[in-house]
């Protein structure tokens, strides 16, 4: 889990839910955050901007945490890399 | 004045078909009418499947001129409408027409309409749009086309209230109804939601299923859109006796809430309010209810969520109850989608038999309700309620009367 993927998704989840960054920690629940239900569907799509993917219905139930988040974006992210023909 | 309110007739264009007994037939089949969507192209939107109507061609209800002025909604709305009249056996004198309402749900109107004129300006760069956008876009479309081809000139209105739209239309025109407002009422939903930009706003909102719809089930994994009207003919119970009329049921209560709690989140207390208002309105005990056609739209909140509500409301009686949730075969079609549930529950009070809920798979703890899965119930049952709850937290909840 890199500092860079740390802070990109803590900064989409801050400007999406109009809260200051520093608030937006790695070890912080959704439930501390105040994210409800429709909150993270609007994050998942902020993500799914920023980072250029598709986030699966599946692969975003159950994220209860910045943390699981983060770490569902990774993967993400690896799955896409490896998708891509290599040069 | 209090007057018993009498179904007279009934008219339904669904997934299953053009007319009420298509639906009914499939209905009380158990079969699933949820089917690879062919409206947008193929993986134009995650979700592959829905529920809607076959073989639709325009030109077998309307002339060419007609059909260019109706969105897809507003053409459904007129057939069910005709279908449920022609049952009804009414013939609309210009002194009756005065007399009669036209009270139709509509959550969305016309958005293929609105689709293709946004789609000429933004992505074909073109100038202008089709001068006949707003007519054929406007929600009342529907109902305004009902009253000019019966020539309907008493109250005529469409009520948007998303999900709930129909049930609140239906639950309006009874009262106008039983209070003796009009003398009859033509009323119920329609709906035609599945075009690219609005199926997206769906997609996004990440409550539709990548599958099917399976209510109430453990692995249940969202909604399935579908499009379709109902329609139902209301007048007092007397003035159908008195004309020999064939009476489908009676509905005997009508009750709403809003929860004031989320835009999108279900409330247990919300839903249970709008019931416990019906079956006062009803003059009806918990415990004389026997079947609840339910809002069940597949979706792990509102399942659980209503399970919830109906124990509250019905207490040990829960148990007893048959819960079925009829959008696992027709689809959730919006603000068509409690007229649809409302022909159901009248053909299952009018046949005996109470349609399943299909997909069923395993039994969620969190919606221990019998919910007749998957196989259609032989069970005479006197009175049942059908429950709309809608996003934006506003519910409605009509209460039926079997007939005879």
């Amino acid at each position: 889990m890199s500092e860079d993927l740390i802070a990109r998704v803590t900064g989409v989840i801050a400007k999406t839910q109009k809260i200051p960054p520093e608030s937006v920690t790695i070890d912080k629940s959704f439930e501390e955050l105040k994210i409800d239900s429709l909150d993270g569907i609007n994050i998942l799509f902020a993500l799914e901007g920023e980072f250029d993917l598709d986030i699966p219905d599946d692969a975003a139930r159950g994220i209860r945490t910045v943390r699981e988040m983060v770490e569902g974006i990774e993967k993400l992210l690896a799955a896409k890399s490896e998708a891509k023909p290599k040069a | 004045m209090n007057r018993r309110v009498a179904v007279t007739g009934m008219g339904a264009i669904s997934a299953f078909g053009h007319t009420y007994p298509d639906l009914w037939s499939g209905l009380s089949a158990g079969k699933s009418a949820i089917r690879p969507l062919t409206l947008v192209a193929p993986g134009a939107v995650r979700f592959p499947n829905a529920a809607e109507v076959p073989d639709y061609d325009p030109l077998r209800y309307f002339e060419e001129k007609e059909a260019m002025l109706l969105d897809r909604f507003a053409q459904f709305a007129a057939v069910a409408a005709r279908e449920a009249v022609r049952a009804s056996g009414i013939e609309f004198s210009p002194e009756l027409g005065e007399r009669t309402a036209i009270v139709l749900g509509c959550s969305g109107g016309g958005k293929s309409t609105e689709d293709d004129g946004f789609h000429h300006l933004y992505a074909l760069r073109e100038p202008r749009v089709s001068p006949l956008t707003i007519a054929r876009a406007m929600s009342n479309a529907g109902a305004s086309r009902v009253s000019l081809e019966y020539r309907i000139t008493g109250p005529v209105y469409t009520i948007s209230t998303a999900c709930s739209s129909a049930n609140h239309a239906l639950g309006q025109a009874f009262r106008m109804v039983r209070s003796g407002e009009v003398e009859v009422a033509i009323a119920g939903g329609s709906e035609a939601p599945l075009s690219l930009g609005f199926l997206k706003a769906w997609e996004a909102m990440r409550v539709v299923s990548p599958d099917t719809c399976r209510p109430f089930s453990r692995d249940r994994r969202g909604l399935i859109l579908g499009e379709g009207a109902a329609v139902l003919v209301l007048e007092p119970l007397e003035r159908a006796r008195a004309r020999g009329a064939t009476i489908v049921g009676e509905i005997t209560g009508f009750g709403m809430s809003s929860d004031a709690h989320h835009i999108t989140q279900p409330s247990a207390l919300g839903a249970a309010r709008a019931m416990r208002a019906a079956l006062v309105d009803a003059q009806l005990a918990p415990e004389a209810v026997g079947y609840v056609n339910a809002h069940g739209t597949g979706t792990l909140a509102n399942d659980a969520t209503e399970a919830e509500a109906i124990r509250a409301v019905f207490g040990e009686h829960a148990q007893k109850l048959l819960v079925s949730s009829t959008k696992s075969m027709h689809g959730h079609a919006l603000g068509a989608a409690g007229a649809l549930e409302a022909a159901a529950t009248l053909g299952a009070l009018q046949r005996d038999l109470i349609p399943p809920t299909a997909n069923f798979t395993a039994p969620d703890p969190a919606c221990d309700l019998d919910v007749v899965p998957n196989t259609p119930r032989a069970a005479q049952i006197e009175c049942a309620i059908s429950n709309s709850f809608a996003f934006g937290g506003l519910n409605a909840v009509l209460v039926f009367r079997k007939w005879g």
